[in-house]
């Protein structure tokens, strides 16, 4: 069966501030209602905590980071990685390695762990 | 100083290092803030009528830790588990190579290249300087409001984006000090464009540099970087009081009085310059170079006597290790006092990509207005001017300007 990725855009909000919990009931019962369908899917920490990462002068360059999500219009989304790191340091480094980094982009954004 | 002033700096230069042991403990800048500015108000209410105890960073972080216990046991969103791994730290001050360690953790994670230079700024001078949001806020020419919003978004990343509160690897080290250089270097050059202006807090912001390059020197003592800038800031600062007139006017070099300058902060600068070339003498560190040059200048009885092949020298130095336009334009007005006005403008014309950079207008003005190319000098001149420059500054090439006739 083929896949399709769902991208989510709405409101640049922090999930995990008490104020949403009203509004997670309704991501939730998305969530029960698509169980079958649904092969992963994560929120996103708000934009404030994006970084961008670039490398200048192809593979193996120079590895430039800059604070924010990735605000051109030049490069399209073409994929994405989920990464389990032990820091944004190493999110950073892995994500330098990404071929999309050396000609293109990658915004590295946290994933929230409602579990904690 | 009166005693409550003492009992503030020390109070000041204290909660710093008790702060970077509580973002250890806790692991939440937010937190340790909150628990430090607590124990500091404390402080700052008993120290004077009570004098100050016997260690007093021991007393601030006991207390800091006790608060940040009772912070975290009242929200009600902390696990039990983290309260209880609190309470398991003993609050006993932590021996001086912790506190130390701290530190440089904390300086590392405020100057962390996934944030922006804007926030690196500003939590330098809040977490690291320790200046109220207020104060900062005025220092950088924004709202309050902004700077609330600026700070709590970049405590945000660090703590959802889990930026690692931790010093970097020797191989990841001298970048990384260099981005924390080139942040306390930007809040310095933030005063300096102040001046000796009515904006004090605004001006104060080189003092601000200094401190935090002191706090480099101390934790890093053997890293060229942190000795040249120290050094580099030093010698810059020390002509302050001769930069500008009675009336606020913009003062040269080469028609400042000497006698103005700051005889014991260039000496402590040109004995750092030493230590740091003695550091790497076969490839010295850039902030060194830079420092070294200043210490010609600062070195010189006067501007006629200033050792031009000794600053034309360093300037080649520095760009075999940094080669940039401004530093080529640097060298060839150092050139142009050597050699003359036509040599200095022959390697001014060479240098490509500063078009938009006033002050390369504003140097090939004066170059040719010297070889009385009268036509070309005024053309220079307001072509710098439509550039953007400081009030201080546009005055003054105004002034040279009219001096064309």
């Amino acid at each position: 069966m083929p896949k399709y990725l769902a991208l989510t855009f709405t409101a640049d909000v922090d999930w995990t501030d008490p104020q949403y919990a009203d509004q997670m009931k309704d991501w939730m019962e998305f969530g029960e209602a698509a169980e079958s369908v649904i092969r992963g899917g994560d929120a996103l920490y708000p934009t404030a905590t994006a970084t961008t990462v670039r490398v200048t002068g192809g593979k193996s360059g120079d590895v430039v980071t800059s604070d924010g999500p990735y605000a051109e219009t030049k490069e399209a989304l073409t994929g994405y990685y989920v990464l389990e790191c032990a820091d944004l340091d190493e999110a950073v480094k892995v994500a330098s390695m990404i071929p999309a980094a050396w000609d293109g982009a990658v915004e590295v954004r946290p994933v929230i762990d409602f579990g904690s | 100083m009166e005693a409550g002033d003492a009992v503030a700096q020390l109070v000041r230069d204290e909660g710093t290092r008790v702060l970077a042991t509580l973002v250890r403990v806790t692991g939440s800048i937010g937190l340790a803030e909150d628990a430090t500015q607590d124990a500091v108000v404390r402080a700052l209410e008993t120290w004077p009528r009570d004098g100050i105890p016997r260690n007093p960073r021991g007393w601030l972080t006991v207390t800091a830790k006790r608060r940040a216990i009772d912070l975290i046991r009242r929200e009600s969103r902390r696990s039990e588990k983290e309260a209880e791994a609190m309470s398991s730290f003993e609050p006993v001050p932590d021996p001086p190579e912790v506190v130390r360690d701290d530190l440089l953790r904390l300086v590392f994670t405020c100057c962390h290249p996934t944030l922006s230079t804007e926030a690196q700024v500003a939590l330098s001078l809040r977490t690291l300087g320790g200046l109220s949001t207020a104060e900062v806020a005025r220092g950088l020419l924004i709202s309050e409001a902004t700077m609330t919003r600026r700070l709590s978004r970049a405590k945000q990343k660090i703590a959802q984006a889990k930026i690692p509160y931790r010093v970097p690897s020797d191989d990841e080290l001298p970048d990384r000090l260099a981005g924390v250089a080139a942040t306390v270097y930007l809040v310095f050059n933030e005063g300096y464009a102040a001046g000796t202006g009515p904006d004090l807090v605004r001006a104060a912001l080189t003092a601000e540099a200094i401190r935090l390059a002191r706090l480099l020197v101390e934790l890093m003592p053997d890293e060229p970087t942190a000795i040249g800038l120290l050094a580099l800031l030093l010698l810059q600062n020390s002509r302050s009081a001769a930069r500008v007139d009675a009336t606020e006017r913009l003062v040269l070099l080469a028609d400042q009085d000497r006698s103005l300058w700051d005889a014991r902060a260039i000496q402590e600068g040109v004995t750092l310059v030493g230590t740091g070339l003695r550091r790497t003498p076969d490839q010295p560190n850039v902030y060194v170079v830079q420092a070294a040059i200043a210490a010609c200048h600062a070195l010189a009885p006067s501007y006629d006597a200033t050792d031009w092949d000794a600053i034309i020298s360093w300037y080649d130095v520095l760009l075999r290790r940094h080669d940039t336009g401004v530093i080529r334009l640097n060298r060839a007005a150092a050139v142009a006092e050597r050699d003359g006005p036509a040599a200095g403008l022959a390697l001014v014309d060479r240098i490509d990509g500063l078009a938009a950079y006033p002050w390369w207008h504003a140097t090939r003005a004066e170059l040719l207005h010297r070889l009385d190319r009268t036509t070309d000098a005024r053309a220079s001149y307001e072509e710098a001017l439509g550039l953007g420059l400081s009030e201080p500054q546009a005055d003054h090439l105004r002034r040279r300007l009219a001096a064309l006739g």
